[in-house]
């Protein structure tokens, strides 16, 4: 088939587009903003809800990258419209392409916002990227010399909050939890572990199986409340404060080690990009698809497609899969194209 | 930093760092099933006894998991066995050997 796709975005979403697009015999070229593919599944140790490791995933895409042309540390500075596509980049280079598909993903929620949580004010008061990062590296025992007595996270950081402009849910930060409360427990397994949440949403396969799991063989402790407030002590424990909700009574616990479980945000970058095509930006600053049901991958400008969480918060399941959706609706499109011409 | 006088009375606050948790613990390993309770009321929504008597074992329960057990004496008392939670009880909690070891709990720790 004719035609050149430039996929914006070397995450799950662009990756598994670009290798269905290749299967198919189209051109692909990926732009990729870091030295390395794989997004934010590269900061992972190991994924829910069956604990595999993310370099699994990332191996599984990796090797089917052969011949796909990835232009890596690329910085967008400009794309023109001239019936097809030119983008150009910050050393100059053009690229052209039929179609565009846009798969830039998301941005961890700045933590600071919430500053009634004490997130870089307080030692022992981390974001769950943090603490992945510490699973991934191993490093865990330089940051935490003692086995912590006590260990909760707090759900819902940057997400359902109308103080941060945020009213979306992210989606995985609930079964993220539920995975690192069972890790954490694994590696001290005397601690008492906490998490306070607003609701669980085990909304995928396997899920509220892991959430059982937690409860049933772990002993992990839910508690139903929104954090209000902390502060910490003089040996840098946390001292959290809520309402525990199913009491309806104040609650005070001290803590050494708080885990904020940090939502999705847009990318400040994707917005200028969506600027630059024309596509709309929802209410909740993400992306705006032609149709949230029948079109999830269109856009309104022709020949621009989206793939992945820059709709919106996804996990990496429906990632990879919205990715495939994506390539085949950008094949239909090409298709038509060469068959008109 | 600003104080704005915010304070907790202390009657009603739950002090996690100081509560009574040594009933929870037995429980845990006397009838583990414990754990696996999702607050969702099934059991006292069906209690026969809650009825008449105002026993709300779901309440029970979450007071006894933050270390809250001033009533608890005499709450389960108004259980009668009857087991309709257990039959509800989505999560499989063994609801009336729950109870039985809540009594022998009491009795063996003194409380």
């Amino acid at each position: 088939m004719d035609g050149r796709v430039i996929i914006i975005g070397g995450g799950m979403a662009g990756l598994s587009a670009a290798i269905s697009l290749s299967e198919m015999g189209i051109a692909v070229t990926v732009l990729e903003k870091e030295p390395v593919t794989g997004g934010h599944v590269r900061n992972w140790d190991r994924l829910f809800p069956n604990r595999r490791k993310s370099g699994e995933v990332i191996s599984f895409l990796n090797e089917k990258l052969d011949g796909i042309d990835i232009r890596f540390k690329a910085n967008i500075t400009g794309i023109r419209r001239n019936g097809d596509f030119t983008v150009t980049l910050d050393d100059h280079k053009e690229i052209h392409g039929n179609a565009i598909l846009l798969a830039t993903g998301y941005d961890l929620f700045p933590a600071v916002k919430k500053e009634e949580y004490g997130y870089d004010i307080y030692d022992k008061v981390i974001t769950s990227a943090e603490l992945e990062e510490m699973f991934r590296l191993g490093t865990m025992a330089e940051f935490i010399h003692t086995p912590p007595r006590r260990i909760a996270f707090v759900h819902c950081v940057g997400s359902r909050d109308e103080k941060v402009g945020n009213l979306y849910c992210s989606k995985v930060c609930c079964v993220t939890g539920v995975k690192q409360a069972i890790e954490m427990k694994e590696l001290y397994p005397k601690s008492e572990i906490f998490n306070f949440y607003m609701d669980l949403r085990m909304f995928d396969r396997h899920f509220e199986e892991m959430y059982f799991e937690a409860q049933k063989d772990w002993g992990i402790n839910f508690i139903r409340g929104r954090v209000s407030e902390c502060s910490e002590n003089a040996d840098k424990s946390v001292v959290v404060k809520l309402e525990d909700t199913l009491t309806g009574r104040p609650m005070k616990i001290t803590v050494d080690l708080l885990v904020l479980l940090v939502g999705m945000v847009p990318r400040p970058g994707t917005e200028a990009l969506a600027l630059m095509l024309g596509i709309p930006v929802s209410d909740d600053r993400f992306l705006l698809p032609a149709d949230e049901h029948t079109q999830a991958n269109s856009s309104n400008p022709e020949g621009v497609f989206l793939a992945g969480a820059v709709k919106g918060p996804a996990c990496i399941t429906s990632t990879i899969a919205d990715g495939r959706a994506a390539a085949m609706q950008v094949a239909v499109f090409l298709n038509n194209k060469s068959s008109q011409a | 930093m600003k104080n704005f006088g915010y304070t907790l009375v202390e009657e009603r606050l739950i002090d996690y760092d100081k509560n009574e948790r040594r009933v929870l613990d037995y429980l845990k390993q006397y009838e583990p099933s414990v754990n696996q309770c999702v607050a969702c009321g099934s059991c006292t929504a069906t209690c026969p006894a809650g009825d008449y008597s105002g026993f709300n074992i779901r309440e029970v329960h979450t007071f006894l998991r933050r270390g809250e057990i001033h009533h608890l004496k005499t709450e389960i008392r108004k259980c009668m066995f009857c087991g309709k939670c257990q039959l509800v009880c989505p999560r499989g909690v063994n609801m009336r050997n729950l109870i039985l070891s809540l009594h022998s709990a009491i009795e063996r720790l003194g409380i």
